[in-house]
């Protein structure tokens, strides 16, 4: 089967998604489809799998001029969508879910699971994806859950599979793991479109790449013909610096120290379990680790915005394990939250508002009542100036923002004063290339300052760029400390998985 | 993170919860129930009276009840923590009686036969809750439905025959599901609004036709309710028969509701795709479901059921409709959702317990025990209260109910 998609033309109120976008992919070959947050690429696959209809321009299969009204078309039509966030119902079995909207069924439009078993098991198999048919959903880890939504896709004869950035919640072995899955499925003749932002992945898998700036493809090129810079800048538009430029660290003093910190979530779980560990003045301490292994929750606790149920937390001597989050700020703590959106940003309110929500109290811009909002916006425009942000008026809406503008000022914001620790949270998520760049260069100058900088990331590759020292976290424990610039990506991934690397003794 | 095995902190908490209610139930029955040293007459059968010496029940009943109790607190019976629950419960219940009955005789079986006919409404309400909920959407209408359905019920039923009065409330009841789907999935607007809307509109308009028309026209207002069939064979069990055999054809109308809720639910291609859009519409979404027609369709199912389960009170039970008839049964269906898990089996046991209360209260009325009438008037709802903020604990309602399904 030959998909193409020709002249895709798809606009929203005030936003040109896709211009123009023509693209096709052949049975047996792997398309990247590379691009930066907000290139246009969720809306494209959004229209090859009938969710949007496209203003103008047209889908064809074999030659053959198609229209999608809805998500049952297009599977009609041989297409597969794994979703980045997994379609998947948790309360029900893999066979369940693997089944639904094709159900097999037995007299009286009763169920027949049995031979949904069946069906579960023989793709499995055919694949060697090594499925439980009756696990539950919520009970697998996202690895297992991703082969779910494959065999979905199988179950469905599709002859074209989309991966809507599969390898983002995925550890560094479930993705070479995940890479197999792909080949297996190519020699099978199904043609594979893969969307990620993440060059090494694109070059290592994909036959073609096309890369997607602004809704409308700037070039297409092949691993052999390209190298990771070459792509960057075609997403970019300008040349990238991909490698984060630093000396080696100074480290002087401890700053923030942790000891035996257990915290508990609302259900009772342990969800950080007896955590020591310490960061110095003028050092980056990575925390690495899966999504969902404690480390959102133990950032909380250090910022203050969630209580310990035991152990201690000191900066620079003083015991802050129950201090509020501004005393925390007031001594020198910044925080670069994980969620800018929700915790970062108030985004209903201006750019200069967000920019002095830290200190819009302080005499420098209260007298008394009321606020001095000249000073504010002087203020704003500055750091507006300093740090990059892309705007005509600070007085603009923060939702105006892109994602890689909306980081910065939160970096601005923090990072704008005396510190004498930095706490980032998935510091450049959903940023693009160019923004992360930038963003990497302000951490390592405020470590560079003497800051004790805290970086917590599930992006491996960030973490092993920035960081002097890497703690990997899982199931709430820190199970190892390894130096970047000793240890491969490869043994922190173990690390990361709850195993060990070879060799290491237990 | 995967759940671990340990018990949440939740569970502890309930886990503590029943030991501490064993207890209390044991210390209870301990210091009231072995006060009077009279025997009541429990009637099982029409031959057969079983006489109780209430002091000796409730002393026997105590020391067990304190003993399930500290075993619970200090060891758990685990998963038959329910069962241990459940017995207790009815083994207080029947010392209660015992005591208040003391030196006079009543019908037993007869009270049960009672509890499971008023149970229909709020068992029928509860599976159209169920049938809403599972599907994603919150019906808080179910009162409103009740009510209509007894009103229109009533007044079809008397013009032309009841079973056309059957008719008209599911009709009715029907349409109330139809006016729900179009506000909370068409226009999206806040679902718990639109039940109450619903509920308030059906008091309304019952109530006000009711004082105008109903009033001065007793003819349209007046049918000769279902009479009690019996089931060969199943109603000669002694006890069990009587009580859930020999009812009139709602009460089987019901059984076959839950059975086939049960059936639909969890063994079709329906109840699957159901159950996903209430757990995870949009994964249904991106596999072709059409979300928001099943939404409707369960709605409107839910909608007849409702409307059967209003017909009750005219063709069912007393033959007429008066203001506000079913006087917050839907509510009680509410927690009956809730309290039975979202399942149909639970839900009907869950409006067994709620009418069982209800059941023991008109008994009480009559054997006139000196406890306050009011007091005896809360019961059904006081148990009602005490179940669903004890015992439920967090059970696990669908994942979107009450959220708009927005197709892209």
């Amino acid at each position: 089967m030959r998909l193409d998609l020709v002249d895709i033309t798809k606009s929203f109120p005030g936003v040109l998604a896709n211009d123009r976008v023509s693209l096709n992919v052949s049975s047996g070959e792997v398309l990247a489809l590379i691009g930066e947050n907000g290139a246009g690429k969720s809306t494209l696959m959004n229209v090859l799998y009938g969710m949007y209809r496209p203003d103008s321009g047209e889908i064809r299969i074999d030659g053959q001029p198609t229209t999608f009204q809805s998500a049952a078309d297009a599977i009609a039509a041989g297409i597969g969508m794994v979703h980045q966030h997994f379609m998947l119902v948790p309360v029900f079995s893999v066979a369940e879910n693997v089944v639904l909207g094709v159900e097999p069924t037995g007299a009286l439009g009763s169920l027949d699971i049995a031979k949904a078993r069946q069906m579960v098991k023989e793709v499995s198999d055919k694949y060697h994806l090594d499925l439980d048919p009756d696990a539950l959903i919520e009970n697998l880890p996202v690895g297992i859950q991703q082969r779910v939504e494959i065999v979905k896709v199988l179950l469905r004869d599709a002859k074209v599979v989309v991966f809507d950035e599969p390898t983002a919640v995925l550890t560094p072995s479930e993705i070479l793991e995940f890479f197999e899955i792909v080949k297996s499925l190519v020699d099978a003749g199904k043609g594979v479109v893969f969307i990620t932002h993440k060059l090494k992945e694109a070059l290592h898998i994909a036959d073609r790449i096309a890369v997607l700036r602004r809704g409308t493809v700037v070039g297409e090129t092949t691993p052999t013909q390209a190298d990771e810079n070459k792509i960057a800048e075609m997403m970019v538009g300008r040349p990238v610096q991909l490698v984060v430029s630093k000396n080696s660290a100074q480290p002087g003093e401890e700053v923030l120290s942790v000891s035996d910190l257990t915290v508990l979530d609302p259900d009772g779980r342990t969800v950080v379990d007896d955590i020591s560990f310490a960061v110095r003045r003028g050092e980056i301490v990575g925390i690495a680790g899966v999504q969902g292994n404690g480390q959102t929750e133990l950032v909380e606790t250090l910022t203050g915005l969630r209580a310990a149920n035991n152990g201690s937390v000191r900066l620079g001597g003083d015991d802050i394990t129950v201090a509020s989050p501004r005393l925390r700020h007031e001594m020198g703590m910044a925080h670069i939250p994980e969620d800018r959106q929700r915790q970062g940003l108030v985004v209903g309110m201006s750019i200069a508002q967000n920019l002095v929500l830290t200190r819009y109290h302080s005499p420098e811009f209260s007298n008394g009542v009321s606020m001095d909002w000249g000073k504010v916006h002087d203020v704003s425009e500055e750091l507006v100036k300093n740090y990059d942000v892309r705007t005509n008026d600070v007085d603009n809406l923060a939702s105006t923002l892109s994602g890689g503008n909306q980081q910065k000022v939160i970096v601005a914001r923090e990072l704008s004063r005396d510190l004498r620790l930095a706490v980032a949270s998935q510091p450049t998520r959903g940023v693009d290339v160019g923004s992360i760049e930038y963003i990497h260069s302000q951490i390592v100058k405020e470590r560079d300052a003497g800051t004790a900088v805290l970086i917590v990331s599930t992006e491996l590759d960030e973490v092993m760029a920035l960081s002097d020292r890497i703690l990997v976290m899982y199931r709430g424990k820190i199970v190892a400390e390894v130096d970047p610039k000793k240890t491969s990506a490869m043994d922190i991934g173990l690390y990361m998985a709850g195993s060990k690397p070879q060799g290491v003794a237990s | 993170m995967s759940a671990t095995v340990m018990l949440s902190a939740e569970q502890r908490k309930q886990s503590r919860n029943t030991g501490v209610t064993l207890i209390i139930l044991g210390v209870i029955s301990a210091v009231f129930f072995t006060q009077d040293g009279g025997s009541a007459g429990f009637g099982l059968t029409e031959g057969f009276t079983l006489n109780l010496s209430s002091q000796r029940f409730a002393q026997v009943l105590a020391v067990a009840l304190v003993g399930a109790g500290a075993f619970q607190l200090y060891r758990g019976f685990g998963r038959l923590m329910n069962v241990f629950l459940a017995t207790g419960t009815a083994l207080f219940v029947i010392s209660f009686l015992a005591w208040s009955a003391s030196g006079e005789s009543f019908n037993f079986t007869g009270m049960l036969q009672d509890t499971v006919a008023r149970s229909v409404p709020i068992t029928l309400g509860a599976v159209a809750g169920i049938l809403c909920e599972r599907s994603g959407v919150i019906n808080i209408a179910i009162e409103g439905q009740l009510l209509f359905a007894a009103f229109t019920g009533s007044i079809v039923g008397s013009i032309l025959n009841p079973w056309f009065g059957i008719v008209g409330a599911v009709a009715s009841g029907v349409a109330l599901g139809g006016l729900l789907g179009v506000l909370a999935i068409k226009y999206q607007v806040d679902q718990v609004i639109v039940g109450f809307a619903i509920n308030f509109l059906s008091l309304g308009v019952t109530s006000f036709v009711g004082q105008r028309v109903l009033v001065t026209k007793p003819e349209y207002n007046y049918l000769t309710p279902f009479r009690p069939i019996d089931v060969p064979l199943l109603s000669d069990i002694p006890v069990i028969g009587p009580s859930m055999f020999e009812q009139n054809l709602f009460v089987y109308f019901s059984y076959v509701v839950v059975a086939a809720t049960t059936w639909w639910m969890y063994r079709t291609r329906w109840g699957l795709r159901t159950r996903a859009i209430g757990e995870y519409p949009k994964a249904a979404g991106s596999l072709g479901v059409d979300v928001l027609k099943l939404r409707y369709r369960n709605l409107l199912i839910g909608g007849a059921v409702a409307g059967l389960g209003g017909a009750w009170w005219p063709v069912g039970a007393v033959g007429r409709f008066d203001e506000n008839i079913t006087g917050g049964r839907g509510f009680i269906a509410l927690a009956a959702v809730i309290f039975g898990r979202w399942h149909p089996v639970g839900a009907f046991i869950a409006a067994l317990v709620f009418t069982l209360a209800e059941a023991v209260r008109l008994k009480l009325g009559n054997l006139d025990t000196g406890i306050p009438s009011e007091f005896l008037l809360s019961a059904p709802y006081f148990v009602t209260l005490v179940v669903v903020a004890g015992f439920v604990g967090r059970s696990r309602a669908p994942k979107s109910v009450g959220q708009p399904y927005t197709e892209q």
